[in-house]
């Protein structure tokens, strides 16, 4: 059964004033549990107001929400377990550190669920691990560390509540390449092993393909498209159109095809990409191309 | 949410209100708040009220928005014109046991309703037409004579623009602040005051820092800039007043004396 659901999603910000303005319209969509997915969208297309109601930090101006099959709306008291099950990292999260360690930093959240100091202890731990913190860190203030370290320090704030839907705003920005990388392959280790449905909005082509199995697509509110990677980078054109992009290697295949190479028609990864040429190129000791 | 809120905001546009000089809009405040303390005879409140009147809707600025800027101190008008009644001594209305509201108390609640609830919407129809650059611009100018009393008019009014400037920015800070850490289960809404008070506390050190660091920045580009100070400043754009603004504080002055005689005829 799909994680989380929405129907008809609608929000508008300012209603009622002349700065009404529908950011999120008519939204119907539903994520399977356990499940890698890219969001991607030019900038203003909603993605961030659509994220935000998958836990409940945005009420719906109309339609529905569901985790589980449950409406998060239904009972409003429920809306805080709701957003222990879905964990969302906010864009630039390294912001919102205040605490004087970076332990008791991480371990807002999980205190904040009511788990045990034992509980609390084993989960900061197992964060840390996850984005590559040192423990000599731990009692460290999080205000002396490093922007790539905050940034760490504000995701594992949020995977140590286990959280069964982890969501990424932008997890990357600002960051350099190397460092852009880890965090995201420590992500994708952190729902590789512990199964958890992970929603990454990105603004790189290239990352999506890396590492997400289904790709959504926002374009003016809308929800253009939600489906596995291969299909949506297949309607590169209409991509294009909505001022979006595939990844470059995309391209250069494309181009390569059009120029009458014999090369594949979906490569979207540079390990794929390297593969389908070797096929291309003469075996040792093969026939040379006629010359 | 917290960008609800209409009391201090500007909302652009093109009516002659908008048009008028920031000096004469800052004076024209001044006398409307003396005016409305003026007030005596209870006719004489008509005369500030129907001014206003006539002021929003020159400015085109709608009614809803006006009256929004009061809510805030709704509970504030609610409070005290209850303490008015019940313990203002005089004629009692009915008597409930210790209470006795009285015809006195009755009075002196309406009269303190009607000059904060027209004093608050007087006063923002300053802010509602005035972009905050020129308003902090009129003030110097206006205090420009204080210079010679070495009073650091320049710096003052540059302090102003800039807290001006960064409200809406801070507001949007807290607002993001509030829900990363709401989205970690944070919880502002119940509990006992003392609770909420602690409960802040993961909203407060971030935004101070953040506010900090703003603070930082800015002082650093200012400098960049070679910014020193207002010596030798020359301005983009020069304030002068035209003859709407003298007929304005015409208007200001004649109202004022229509209050003055109501006060001594009734
Ligand atoms: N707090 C707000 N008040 C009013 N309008 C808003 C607010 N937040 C966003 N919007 C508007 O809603 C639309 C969608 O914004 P949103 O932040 O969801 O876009 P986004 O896809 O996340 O963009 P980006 O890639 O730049 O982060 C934008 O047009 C924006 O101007
Ligand atoms: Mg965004």
């Amino acid at each position: 059964m799909a994680i989380l659901k929405t129907e008809h999603l609608t929000y508008r910000y300012s209603p009622g004033t002349p700065f009404e303005k529908a950011a999120v319209s008519d939204v119907n969509l539903e994520i399977e549990e356990g499940a890698f997915v890219g969001v991607i969208g030019h900038t203003g297309s909603g993605k961030s107001t659509l994220i935000q109601h998958f836990n409940g930090l945005l009420r719906p101006s109309s339609g529905h929400v569901y985790l589980d099959g449950q409406d998060i709306w239904a009972d409003k008291k429920k809306i805080r377990s709701v957003r222990f099950q879905v964990g969302l990292v906010f864009q630039y999260p390294e912001y919102q550190l205040f605490e004087e360690t970076v332990f008791k930093d991480i371990a807002f959240g999980p205190t904040n669920m009511g788990m045990t100091p034992d509980e609390v202890k084993r989960a900061v731990e197992e964060a840390m691990e996850f984005v590559g913190l040192s423990a000599s860190l731990a009692q460290k203030s999080p205000f002396d560390l490093s922007g790539g370290q905050k940034r760490r320090v504000a995701i594992a704030g949020v995977m140590a509540m286990r959280p069964r839907v982890l969501i990424l705003d932008e997890p990357t920005a600002g960051l350099d390449p190397k460092g852009r990388d880890r965090i995201l392959k420590q992500i994708r280790a952190f729902h590789d092993q512990t199964k958890t449905t992970v929603l990454l909005v990105s603004h790189s082509m290239e990352d999506i393909a890396d590492y997400a199995e289904k790709a959504l697509v926002m374009n003016h509110a809308k929800l253009f498209a939600y489906d596995t990677v291969e299909s949506v980078f297949s309607r590169s054109k209409e991509l294009e159109e909505l001022g979006l992009s595939v990844p470059q290697i995309t391209r250069v295949f494309h181009k390569l095809r059009a120029d009458g190479m014999p090369v594949r028609e979906n490569v979207y990864t540079i390990p794929y990409a390297i593969k389908d040429l070797m096929r291309q190129l003469p075996k040792k000791g093969g026939v040379p191309h006629d010359s | 949410m917290i960008r609800d809120f209409t009391f201090g905001q500007f909302f652009p546009g093109n009516s002659i209100l908008h048009r008028l000089d920031p000096r004469t809009k800052l004076l024209w405040t001044i006398a409307y708040i003396v005016q409305l303390f003026v007030c005596d005879a209870w006719i004489s409140y008509l005369v500030p009220f129907l001014y206003l009147v006539l002021v929003i809707w020159i400015s085109k600025i709608s009614w809803v928005i006006v009256l929004r800027g009061v809510k805030p101190v709704l509970p504030l008008i609610v409070f005290t014109s209850v303490l008015n009644m019940f313990f203002v001594t005089g004629t009692p209305i009915v008597s409930i046991g210790f209470f006795h509201p009285t015809y006195e108390g009755l009075a002196l609640a309406v009269r303190l309703t009607l000059r904060i609830v027209l004093l608050i919407m007087g006063t923002s129809m300053l802010t509602y037409t005035t972009s905050p650059i020129a308003l902090t611009d009129g003030m110097e100018q206006l205090l420009r004579p204080l210079e010679k009393l070495r009073f650091p008019v320049h710096e003052m009014s540059m302090i102003m623009s800039i807290a001006l400037r960064f409200i809406p920015t801070l507001v949007e800070e807290t607002d993001k602040i509030m829900s990363a850490q709401k989205a970690r289960g944070a919880d502002m809404e119940s509990g006992s005051v003392i609770e909420r008070g602690k409960a802040m506390i993961p909203l407060l050190i971030p935004l101070f820092v953040s506010a900090f660091r703003r603070a930082e920045e800015l002082a650093e580009a200012m400098e960049c800039r070679c910014y020193r100070g207002g010596e030798g400043r020359t301005k983009l754009r020069q304030l002068c007043y035209t003859l709407l603004d003298a007929w304005t504080l015409l208007s200001a002055v004649v109202a004022f004396g229509l209050v003055i005689g109501c006060n001594v005829l009734f």
